[in-house]
């Protein structure tokens, strides 16, 4: 087995990147592409801590501390937003939140 | 050796991350995608270990599958998903939307499979990962003081914004 390098994490995190749009895109449910989002966030950290070893730099593992904080309040916002969602329309299907549409 | 076993953790450990993040957007109940994406992210704990990153793994078991998957299932218990796991599950334009995923995985692939000698600029600073933690703190408290109280700041809105969207009367 060859060794790991700096490019297999980042094809990694290129691969769940994807998966995570593939889930923004494709669902119904508002719950499951927050959730999507997450992945996203996540693909972009192991990009950071990957690059932060390749440099031997903390820095990257600080911007990593800082996108863990914004999902957690990214988080707490849109569900409090689909709260407030099923509680006027009943649903939580992203296509038929269409109100803006003409 | 050494090298075997830390490219034999590193794919089970991608295996891992990439089965259950896939199984985390497919799965028709949203309580199961919940599950598959705790398992995801303690994959990724796992990742930073590996990495030498052991105050993030900390901080991801404790505040990713330890909090935000907490309000997570809280919300899927409170909004009453029953009839939701009924329905499709995927929305009418996902053929074009998958279509147009794919083609940005492969040409991100691509780029990351042509560019991968670059990777070897400028191997190291000199700097080291050794004492992690205190090391992190150093950098928050003192190279990024002003960015870390402006996240606490962030932090008090979404609390202050979270409750007044879920209230019921303002």
């Amino acid at each position: 087995m060859t060794e790991i390098t700096t490019a297999h994490y980042v094809f990694l995190s290129a691969a769940l990147f994807s998966i995570g749009v593939i889930g923004v895109l494709t669902r119904r449910n508002v719950v499951i592409i927050l959730m999507s989002i997450e992945l996203i966030l996540n693909a972009v950290n192991i990009n950071l801590v990957a690059f932060s070893k390749h440099f031997l730099s903390v820095n990257g593992q600080a911007f990593a501390v800082f996108v863990i904080v914004d999902a957690a309040a990214e988080a707490a916002v849109g569900l409090g937003i689909i709260i407030a969602l099923f509680r006027n329309k009943e649903t939580v299907n992203a296509d038929e939140i269409d109100l803006m549409k003409w | 050796m050494n090298t075997v076993l830390e490219g034999l953790f590193f794919y089970i450990l991608s295996a891992m991350i990439l089965g259950s993040a896939v199984l985390t957007i497919t799965r028709r109940n949203a309580v199961h995608s919940a599950i598959w994406l705790v398992s995801t992210l303690i994959s990724i704990a796992g990742l930073y270990l590996h990495l030498h990153a052991e105050f993030l793994a900390a901080v991801q078991v404790l505040l990713y599958v330890g909090g935000i998957m907490v309000l997570f299932l809280f919300v899927i218990m409170l909004v009453n998903l029953d009839e939701a796991a009924k329905e499709r599950a995927f929305n009418k334009q996902w053929s074009v939307a998958l279509i147009a995923a794919l083609v940005l995985m492969a040409e991100l692939g691509y780029f990351v499979i042509r560019g991968a000698s670059a990777f070897q600029f400028g191997q190291s600073s000199g700097g080291s990962l050794a004492p992690n933690t205190q090391l992190i703190a150093m950098a928050l408290y003192r190279d990024y003081m002003l960015p870390f109280e402006i996240a606490s700041l962030l932090l008090l809105v979404a609390i202050l914004g979270a409750v007044i969207l879920a209230k019921k009367q303002i």
